[in-house]
């Protein structure tokens, strides 16, 4: 089976936010970088999907140098191969991403390109149906259970109250949510050899983008907030405030 | 003068009250914008509830029947299949020559959004929560880094796709308006197998309860409840409202509460108009999923828990003592 996992590398999940000069982006200084958290599971769901049918995985990142970092990740949970296909800028958007990796993925004609469900700096929501429209092949969102028997794929999709059983064909694009499976933690054997895999780098074919950033900026500060501390006795108080002045209840 | 198509989604011969929030937007965005408005649905006897969305300014709607998609294909008696949705709206789109397409930020317009984009050589955008029109020209805001950050975005392209966050924009009524309503002709479609390789079959709910995603109440327990059998105080609290349950993500891995309940960076985002936070300390990957929310009532014996921070309200003390007293005066205060 050929088998394609996209992964990115983001600001981790406990980052204080400040933002730039520019006031288009965030300031990068003392921000750590992880791979995507819904990335390791599209890396678990690859890895998986070798073990029972053969074949191999390949890690692929758009981005700058410091992308690699998200490749080495998967190489050490058991990806084979890792490709940067490299931007020229900093900047790019959602569309940016998804036509360099489809340029890319298209002409290997792999079984199944796994995704995160949205990467967790841009929550962006679009790479994995984006990809699958330029690929022209079906794609599955928000995956919570994978099962592809004799080139059949079943899937549960998780919607508002409840889970959606959605049957396809093969080739496919899938995006990864939790619940999905247990990412596994790469054990000393796997972390040695990832550091003798080569990281595949290509350039970039297009670098348009769409979209633009005009202005990013913190949330509004809320204004400090009625705290009460005397327990039980507050309760009707409170409840009162919430219906006459919050009007809520 | 541009044209406007709203995607609006339907439940069972019914507008969805998300539908109503879409339509109140793009009235609005078509009146900066002197912009026509076609609202197009998917669904079967939707027009006979058509009236429900002229009361809120919508004058026309365009209307797919879902058992004539089943008509087209080998694998019929799918509730939903992506890509021809996908194909009908983007179709519409071009019939239409519209350069703005507004969809819910649901989980149906979020995964129609890149498609629908891409097939219409428009930029998206997901999960907006303002959108504004300047000289004709649109710009939205819209939350990253889990809501640590908030960025105006425009569109390079002349055309562009959007799907509006859930629970955010408020439908307001219009003076009694009236509607015209067509049912689009699947034929002009140009609908192919490949269209259908991917269906929803079947549709699980899990539990007859209220949905967090969807609730305009949320009462959220953490692992200040000490333990899954405790969560029934959770649960009373939220019934006395009418809420949804919420939980936080340490009860969730700790396999007290399912995972379709997280409120969280990990779990679902949402933005209720009352959030009552029970023993839940507000790490920041929770609040990424709840700080949106209009009012929020914490409670908590800790003074210093960060959840303090983003509350409107809140008590210091035990939730076992806090939360059967507040479940029993919204029972007397709503009873009056
Ligand atoms: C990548 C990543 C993603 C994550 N995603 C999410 C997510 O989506 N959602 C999420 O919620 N978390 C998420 N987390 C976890 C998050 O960091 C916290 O660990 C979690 O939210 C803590 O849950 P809690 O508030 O219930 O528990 P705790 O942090 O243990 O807090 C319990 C609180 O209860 C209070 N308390 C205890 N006893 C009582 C009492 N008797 N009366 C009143 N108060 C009491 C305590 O003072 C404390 O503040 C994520 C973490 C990571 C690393
Ligand atoms: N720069 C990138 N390189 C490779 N894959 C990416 C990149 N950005 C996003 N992805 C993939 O697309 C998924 C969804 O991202 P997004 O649409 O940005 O929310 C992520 O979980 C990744 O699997």
């Amino acid at each position: 089976m050929k088998i394609i996992v996209c992964v990115s590398l983001v600001p981790d999940s406990t980052t204080k936010v400040k933002i730039s000069d520019s006031k288009k982006s965030i300031d990068e200084n003392g921000v750590s970088y992880i791979l995507n958290p819904y990335d390791e599971l599209a890396v678990e769901e690859a890895l998986k999907l070798k073990e029972k049918n053969g074949g191999d995985v390949t890690a692929i990142s758009f981005g700058t140098d410091k992308s690699k970092e998200a490749i080495k990740k998967a190489f050490q949970m058991g990806a084979d191969k890792g490709v940067l296909i490299k931007s020229g800028s900093p900047d790019f958007d959602s569309y940016t991403v998804s036509k360099n990796l489809a340029d890319f993925i298209k002409p290997l004609n792999p079984d199944i390109v796994l995704f995160g469900k949205q990467s967790i700096d841009f929550d962006g929501l679009l790479v994995p149906s984006m990809v699958s429209e330029l690929l022209g092949i079906p794609c599955i969102s928000v995956v919570v259970k994978l099962d592809i028997t004799d080139g059949k794929v079943t899937a549960e999709r998780e919607v508002e109250g409840g889970k959606e059983i959605v049957e396809s064909t093969l080739p496919i694009v899938i995006g990864a949510q939790k619940g999905i499976n247990d990412p596994r933690y790469p054990n000393l054997k796997s972390i040695m050899a990832a550091k003798s895999k080569p990281i595949e780098e290509i350039a970039a074919t297009y670098s348009g983008n769409k979209t633009e950033i005009t202005e990013m900026n913190l949330p509004p500060a809320k204004a400090s907030g009625k705290i009460f501390v005397n327990g039980k006795d507050d309760v009707s108080e409170l409840v009162r405030l919430l219906r006459e002045e919050a009007k809520v209840i | 003068m541009s044209n406007i198509v709203a995607f609006v989604e339907t439940k069972e011969g019914k507008f969805k009250n998300s539908a109503f929030e879409i339509v109140t937007e793009a009235v609005k965005i078509a009146s900066e914008t002197s912009s026509e408005l076609t609202v197009l649905a998917i669904g079967s006897g939707i027009e006979n509830d058509a009236q429900s969305l002229a009361e809120y300014g919508a004058a026309k709607l365009i209307y797919t029947d879902l058992n004539e998609l089943n008509g087209k294909n080998a694998t019929q008696g799918f509730k939903y299949s992506p890509s021809s949705f996908a194909k009908v709206i983007s179709e519409v789109a071009k019939q239409k020559n519209a350069d703005i397409i507004i969809l819910s930020a649901t989980s149906l317009g979020k995964d129609l959004a890149g498609r629908i984009a891409i097939k219409t050589d428009s930029s998206v955008y997901n999960d907006c929560i303002s959108v504004k029109t300047e000289g004709g020209k649109i710009t939205a805001s819209r939350p990253v880094y889990a809501g640590k950050s908030i960025t105006e975005v425009k569109s390079n392209s002349d055309k562009i796709v959007l799907t509006l966050r859930p629970n955010v924009f408020k439908p307001v009524k219009k003076e009694g308006g009236s509607i015209q309503t067509e049912k689009a002709d699947t034929g002009t479609f140009n609908l192919s197998d490949s269209d259908f390789s991917s269906v929803v079959k079947d549709v699980v709910i899990s539990s007859e309860k209220l949905d967090v995603a969807e609730a305009d109440r949320i009462v959220s327990g953490g692992r200040g409840l000490r333990e899954p059998e405790q969560f029934k105080l959770v649960e009373e609290l939220a019934n006395s409202i009418g809420a949804a349950v919420g939980a936080s993500r340490a009860v969730v891995d700790s396999g007290w509460r399912p995972h379709s309940e997280q409120v969280g960076q990990t779990g679902k985002t949402v933005s209720p108009s009352l959030y009552i936070a029970c023993g839940i300390s507000g790490a920041i990957q929770h609040l990424a999923g709840m700080s949106s929310s209009k009012c929020i009532v914490a409670i908590n014996k800790d003074k210093d828990a960060p959840i303090f921070q983003v509350a409107n309200y809140g008590i210091v003390g035990d939730v076992f003592e806090i939360i059967p007293a507040m479940t029993e005066e919204f029972k007397k205060v709503l009873s009056n």
